[in-house]
């Protein structure tokens, strides 16, 4: 099975690094950004079949590793 | 004293780290290596400084769960004194021993200079050869420490006189100019700044040493 965990930032958190980014794109013209965040995308590939089991071996990875709570939501999306 | 210094692959001032215990305690630290799982009989454990597995997924996050983590958990919990320094202080932080995430410094640039350090704290095993309000000059090296917690974590720590130095100045970004935190049971220090480099005439100061002297006299007052 495969699975896209998504971890973006929380709202309210600064992200220097998004911010970063929106400059660089302002000073290639593409103006009209008017804010980004970035974030981390993890494709896994699961030799899990059952999708129930899956999310919850998948929950526990971002709970224990992928994502850092303190500042970081994640998304799990199985596909 | 005796010490250990963990070893991580990405590790950088671990000599650093060495020589330091070894010229303020006298007695030269073991080495272990993060993938030991057992730590010898030791007063104090550190983490030292570095770019352990390239700062992969965030700063200190895989070093965190290496599996001498798990008995430097546990002596932490025994009351045993952990310091970590700049990574090591994030590798804590990950490893849930400290609360919070140092996050990239809010102007994005590495910072590698001298700064004003304010000793919070002379309550600890870490810092009470200082006085609380001493500034110091020590040293920094980093690309991520812009110390985040929550709000509530944060008036833990205010509230309970776990703030053991401040910048004096905005550094990074950090919340409360935090530059090094205690746990509650206050054997555990991480702290960005490094005093390690700062214990020899030709550092051009001696007052990292303070750390190091804490901990030799809160060693000598346990075995008294």
């Amino acid at each position: 099975m495969k699975a896209r965990v998504t971890v973006t930032l929380k709202n309210g958190v600064l992200d220097p690094q998004g911010k970063a980014i929106a400059g660089a794109l302002a000073g290639l013209g593409h103006d009209g950004v008017t804010d980004i965040r970035q974030g981390k995308v993890f494709d896994i590939d699961l030799a899990e079949t059952d999708e129930a089991t899956a999310r919850a071996r998948l929950e526990a990875m971002c709970e224990a590793l992928l994502a850092n709570t303190v500042v970081e939501d994640y998304r799990i999306d199985l596909g | 004293m005796k010490a250990a210094v963990v070893v991580f692959p990405g590790s950088n001032r671990d000599r650093d780290m060495m020589r330091a215990i070894e010229i303020v305690t006298g007695h030269a630290p073991v080495a272990v290596w993060h993938g030991d799982t057992d730590l010898p009989p030791v007063d104090l454990v550190t983490l030292p400084g570095g770019f352990t597995y390239g700062d992969y997924l965030r700063a200190g996050a895989i070093a965190a769960r290496a599996p001498i983590m798990t008995a430097v958990a546990e002596r932490a919990a025994a009351g045993v004194p952990v310091l970590g320094v700049c990574n090591g202080f994030q590798i804590l932080c990950e490893a849930g021993l400290l609360p919070g995430i140092l996050m990239r410094n809010a102007d994005l640039h590495f910072i590698c200079k001298p700064v004003r350090l304010k000793v919070e704290t002379a309550d600890s095993v870490f810092t009470n050869a200082f006085a609380a309000g001493d500034v110091i000059d020590c040293p920094v090296a980093h690309g991520e420490g812009n110390y985040r917690c929550g709000e509530a974590t944060l008036r833990e720590l205010v509230g309970e006189d776990r703030i053991a130095f401040r910048y004096v100045d905005d550094l990074n970004g950090s919340v409360d100019r935090i530059a090094g935190i205690l746990n509650d049971r206050r054997n555990v220090l991480g702290m960005m700044p490094h005093p390690e480099n700062l214990v020899e005439p030709i550092h051009g100061g001696l007052s990292g040493r303070g750390v190091f002297e804490s901990l030799v006299d809160a060693a000598l007052e346990v075995t008294a």
